[in-house]
């Protein structure tokens, strides 16, 4: 966000705030650890609106549940924008001091009406209207999201158009209000701060920088390719054209975890080489012609993780790995060296003194500071400095020390593959408390918890088509088919279906989901595919 | 998580809530609902402490509550169903499983076992619609019985037998008997004097006998005035922690929050105490208007009466009571034209002993299972709904009438310095008259045995039990007490709850220790390791002595020690006082074996 990649919160301002949206987010099973501090807040007295097309148990957590159409997010934004403009709840002092583009954006929300609003999102008028008063006039507000906004083919736009009613509202840099896009794992703001991105080094500073660049080749002795990486979506297009012939995966399982997952394993079987570094046997890693088994980044590895709010923590070494596994470090170091190019075997923290040299964000977190004070928060740029509680604090500061934060237009574009009479019902997918992801580290423990995965429907829905629950029906995309047993689910409404992720072994959701990716983020829309439901005869 | 209710369940549950405002409480589908619900985590907490109420709705009408009763339930007040799962399976008038429509809860505790208890229980071995109880607080009308009706009010029956209660079993109904005192026409009485005297059921026979003067007098005075004469009576309170009402009064008096409230402890549970009862059944409008005072007086708009379900004729004369002042105007928006308003609000308890401490009751009518809270915070800081409260028990209450008419100095004379006032007993077990007794604090236990007519069975004392199974038992040399809290002190012995039950020389204290260890264990809430699990292992260690097996009294010691450190109520704290007192009597010595 403005440049920098992390929520602006701290999870501690949650517990104090006064009104959040939870948008697009059933972190209740999906992030329980983060919604123990937002149900701090609740009981502290902070009011929840739960935006999703399901009722999920978050949702049911919230003050005001609002179960818009799957994609119609920006048209609610845009919507609870305009309301606020035409209010006159807008932060008027923060918008000039700290803002541009102001005129333009209140230009392009002005036909998104309360009445326009309803109905492309679905919701009454007068409960947009309510969060629309509600966000603006709270002393302290957050917007936290996840993949109910990330996975749709206009992730960027989606994500932006949140943004764009925190800085009108004045809703960001001050402690109590921001921007949190909740993390799924403990340390994805830690990957993505280490360069495991495309266009990113160490510290997230820019590859296309030449400044940046010519800090780690001065201290590499070697060039860095000057271009941005591919992303995932990308890459597979690269695999498609022939482009990629060799690929080098490290704990990922692209082979399930992709849209269009049948087509996504034809690709990595046509590669000429594959390698695939990770814990346990996925079914991408056999598909590879080499596998490093590793060692667990949890108990049996020396290192950091840094969470969604910023914070660098230690990890440390309980056990040693089994059998012949090794830690990533330890891998990647001897590949190097058969390479030809060793630089040694350094540990872990020797690698992280490197990274603070390179990365200012980091300068100050030693390791004897992250024990003793429990994890900093970056940025910490030197030995003193105390670490970094919320971002952009500095849009506040007179006079203004950076540039001003943008305003961008978000057009809202329905999704991709259109509901038909075809393929009536939206599917859209998602996580559960019991599982993660697609069941790679979760599968092999049992849960109370858990039930087979099926397909579910509003009950209504199943009464229409005749099926009772438990019956296996077939669901049909316009990419694929599958077949599933038939679960009632209340918190669905009627043409609304959902499935988890969980289990592609038996039930491989991403056979159906489209490969449509949003541009500027390369994340596929796994949120909304269109269906049809047959029973089977 | 999928059952649902029936048409029936369903019906006790909106009976008791009114009908659902939308399809997500499980009302019908509107087009709406599609797309939005209200509700969430702030209106389960305003809804939550509707949870024991609307159990109570149909376990009363079903006689049970099934899963898919209680996932409406949940579905209404919007609580998750493992809390109100916890908070059904807490209390043991509250059956989860399927059970005749009838059920009779027999007294075996210490008044009532060797009085009839334990026979009806043997003649009706094996029935699965009857089942032992603790202390129904009808010690001085042994036997009694508490039954449980499916569709019709619960209902108590005294002085029962084995036939009775088959017949109760089949469809009859036992007869309900009115309070009375031995010491009625007494005209020294003060707290008793209306008992068995005065129709409990008429406010205007109670305001004929002196009623409402009280109240009258108290608006006069202000609320400052009556906390002062408070004060100055020096009452300590009644329930057994003998804390001075005053400081507790002015402690929420003088809170700067504003919401405040009055609790009255009814939930009078103490095994060999049934004080309460009496003054409940026989003179209830004297408990509606000491609450009426006390809540003027610390600025509490609304009153909780929290009574256990084994007192339903209690409860049903409160009702009764609280409706008939409200139509006069002495509870509601302005109270006898004072311009202050207060109400009161009942509360049946569920069958849990515990609930009579005082933070677990606040529990218990919040909505969660009734285990206590850490103190601090004291209930006067954070009680109920986490604001300033009031917990009296109802003897302690009852005498503010009596302090605001003769003036709290001229109440402080009666009794001793630190202990003023009339105070409450209650006789049973092996005397002549059991039942409630009022005297001036100083007389001695002899002088009470005496007034109750003496000891009876054997003529022979055995022990005396004071101050229930939380208190302990003492031998005879104990005769020449003064019963008052300092004279017990002076004894290392308590006056508790006011319990006296004699027990003859011919009484099997083995039998009567190790009910009182069950009692315990029973009771125990669990949610203290040390108590939860040193109630067992003292009621095992028990067993092998009163087996045969010598006593191990180090390791008794160490149970009891940590339970009196590591337990955060008193139960926990006092669960051992009474078989120390056993075996320190030698009272199990012959009895072995």
């Amino acid at each position: 966000m403005f440049g920098v990649g992390g929520g602006t919160c701290s999870y501690q301002e949650i517990e104090t705030t006064d009104v959040i949206l939870l948008w697009g987010s059933n972190a209740r099973e999906a992030h329980p650890i983060f919604f123990h501090h937002l149900m701090k807040g609740v009981r502290n007295g902070a009011k929840l609106y739960a935006i999703d097309p399901r009722r999920t148990t978050s949702a049911m957590w919230a003050d005001t549940w609002l179960g818009l159409e799957v994609g119609s997010d920006i048209a609610l934004a845009n919507t609870v924008a305009r309301e606020i403009i035409t209010a006159g709840l807008h932060h008027e002092d923060f918008i000039r001091h700290a803002t541009r583009g102001f005129d333009a954006y209140a230009e392009s929300v002005e036909p998104w009406t309360l009445q326009r609003g309803s109905e492309i999102t679905g919701l009454p008028a007068e409960v947009i209207r309510r969060l629309a008063h509600d966000f603006a006039a709270a002393d302290q507000a957050q917007i936290c999201w996840t993949l109910g906004i990330t996975e749709h083919h206009n992730a960027t736009d989606n994500v932006l158009a949140l943004i764009n009613l925190a800085l009108l509202t004045g809703h960001v840099g001050r402690y109590g209000s921001g921007l949190v896009p909740i993390r799924g794992q403990n340390n994805v703001q830690g990957g993505g701060d280490m360069g495991a991105l495309p266009n990113r080094l160490p510290g997230f500073q820019e590859v296309e920088d030449p400044v940046s660049r010519g800090k780690f080749e001065a201290l590499w002795g070697h060039p860095v390719p000057y271009q941005a990486g591919k992303h995932l979506s990308l890459m597979l297009e690269a695999m498609e054209t022939g482009e990629i012939t060799a690929l080098y995966v490290i704990g990922e399982n692209p082979a399930q975890s992709e849209a269009r997952s049948d087509h996504a394993r034809h690709l990595l079987r046509g590669l000429e080489f594959l390698v695939v570094q990770d814990i346990l046997m996925t079914k991408t890693a056999e598909l590879a012609d080499v596998v490093f088994p590793a060692a667990a980044g949890w108990a049996e590895t020396d290192g950091t993780v840094t969470s969604s709010e910023r914070r660098v923590q230690r990890v440390r070494k309980a056990l040693d790995p089994p059998g012949d596994a090794r830690d990533d470090l330890a891998i990647i170091s001897g590949l190097a060296e058969r390479m030809g190019r060793g630089w040694g075997y350094p540990t872990a923290e020797e690698v992280w003194d490197e990274l603070r040299s390179l990365s200012p964000n980091h300068a100050g977190m030693s390791y004897r500071r992250l024990a003793e004070e429990g994890g900093l928060q970056w940025p910490c740029y030197d030995e003193e400095h105390p670490g970094t509680l919320f971002l952009h604090g500095d849009l506040w500061d007179d006079p203004l020390p950076r540039h001003p934060a943008p305003f961008f237009s978000t057009p809202w574009a329905p999704p991709v593959d259109e509901l038909s009479e075809d393929f009536p019902i939206r599917l859209t997918t998602g996580r559960r408390l019991d599982s993660y992801n697609t069941g790679v580290q979760s599968g092999g423990y049992s849960s109370p918890l858990r039930t087979a995965v099926a397909l579910e429907v509003a009950p209504s829905d199943a009464h229409t088509l005749g099926v009772a629950e438990g019956e296996t029906v077939r669901v049909v995309s316009r990419r694929g088919s599958l077949k599933a047993p038939v679960r009632f689910d209340r918190s669905l409404r009627p043409g609304l279906a959902f499935m988890s992720v969980h289990d592609p072994d038996e039930v491989d959701v991403n056979l159906l989901t489209i490969d449509a990716w949003d541009p500027k983020s390369g994340t596929a829309e796994f949120k909304a595919t269109a269906v049809r439901i047959e029973p089977v005869g | 998580m999928s059952a649902l209710p029936t048409a029936a369940e369903r019906a006790a549950v909106d009976g008791h809530l009114g009908l659902p405002q939308s399809a997500w409480e499980g009302g019908e589908e509107r087009p709406e609902d599609a797309v939005l619900a209200e509700g969430g985590f702030r209106a389960s907490q305003d809804r939550r402490q509707h949870i024991l109420p609307t159990l109570h709705a149909v376990n009363d009408a079903i006689g049970w509550v099934s899963a898919g009763a209680l996932n409406y339930i949940c579905q209404r007040l919007l609580v998750p169903p493992a809390e109100a799962y916890g908070v059904a399976g807490f209390y043991a008038l509250l059956s989860l499983e399927e059970r005749p429509a009838r059920v009779a809860h027999i007294c075996d505790d210490v008044a009532c076992r060797n009085q009839g208890g334990n026979k009806i229980l043997s003649d009706l071995e094996g029935r699965s619609d009857v089942h032992p109880s603790p202390c129904l607080g009808q010690c001085d009308q042994a036997p009694a019985v508490f039954y449980q009706r499916a569709g019709e009010a619960d209902c108590v029956a005294v002085v029962t037998d084995t036939d009775q209660v088959i017949k109760v079993l089949e469809g009859g109904k036992p007869e309900e008997v009115p309070a009375t005192v031995p010491q009625a026409g007494d005209p020294a009485l003060r707290l008793l004097k209306r008992i068995g005297r005065v129709d409990p059921t008429s406010l205007e026979d109670y305001r004929r006998a002196g009623g409402y003067r009280a109240l009258t007098k108290a608006i006069d005075l202000g609320a400052d005035q009556v906390l002062s004469e408070i004060k100055a009576s020096n009452l300590r309170g009644r329930g057994g922690a003998a804390f001075p009402m005053g400081i507790k009064w002015e402690a929420v008096a003088r809170s700067s929050v504003t919401l405040r409230y009055l609790i009255c402890n009814a939930d009078e549970s103490e095994p060999g105490t049934f004080k309460d009862r009496v003054i409940m059944e026989g003179d209830p409008f004297a408990l509606i208007e000491s609450m009426t005072i006390a809540g003027l007086a610390i600025g509490a708009e609304l009153g909780y009466l929290y009574i256990r379900a084994e007192y339903p004729f209690a409860q049903s004369l409160l009702e009764n009571a609280i409706e008939q002042t409200r139509e006069s105007g002495l509870l509601g928006d302005d109270v006898d034209g004072s311009g202050k308003s207060f109400d009161i609000e009942i509360r049946r308890g569920g069958g849990a002993y515990i609930c009579g401490e005082e933070t677990a009751l606040m529990n218990s009518i919040e909505g969660h299972r009734g285990e206590p809270r850490n103190k601090p915070p004291f209930p006067t800081q954070a009680g109920l709904f986490g604001r300033p409260t009031v917990i009296n028990n109802v003897e302690t209450l009852i005498n503010v009438p009596e302090i605001v008419l003769e003036g709290g100095d001229a109440f402080a004379a009666i009794g001793t310095t630190q202990s003023t006032g009339p105070k409450l007993f209650c006789l049973s077990g092996a005397v002549a008259t059991p039942g409630v007794y009022e005297v001036e604090f100083g007389i001695t236990l002899d002088e009470l045995v005496d007034l109750a007519g003496g000891v009876t069975g054997s003529g022979s004392i055995g022990a005396i039990m004071l101050g229930g199974a939380a208190g302990l038992f003492v031998g005879e040399d104990y005769l020449d007490m003064p019963l008052t809290f300092e004279g017990a002190q002076d004894r290392k012995a308590t006056l508790g709850s006011g319990v006296v039950m004699v027990f003859d020389d011919r009484t099997d204290f083995a039998d009567l220790s190790q009910r009182i260890a069950r009692f315990f264990r029973d009771e125990s809430c669990g949610q203290c390791v040390p108590c939860r699990v040193g109630t067992v292992r003292q009621e095992e260690l028990l067993a092998r002595h009163c087996g045969g097996l010598p006593w191990e009294d180090e390791l008794f010691e160490d149970i009891a020690q940590v339970m009196i450190d590591a337990s955060i109520c008193g139960l926990g704290h006092t669960a051992s006082t009474a078989i120390r007192s056993v075996i320190d009597l030698g009272l199990l010595e012959g009895s072995r074996g």
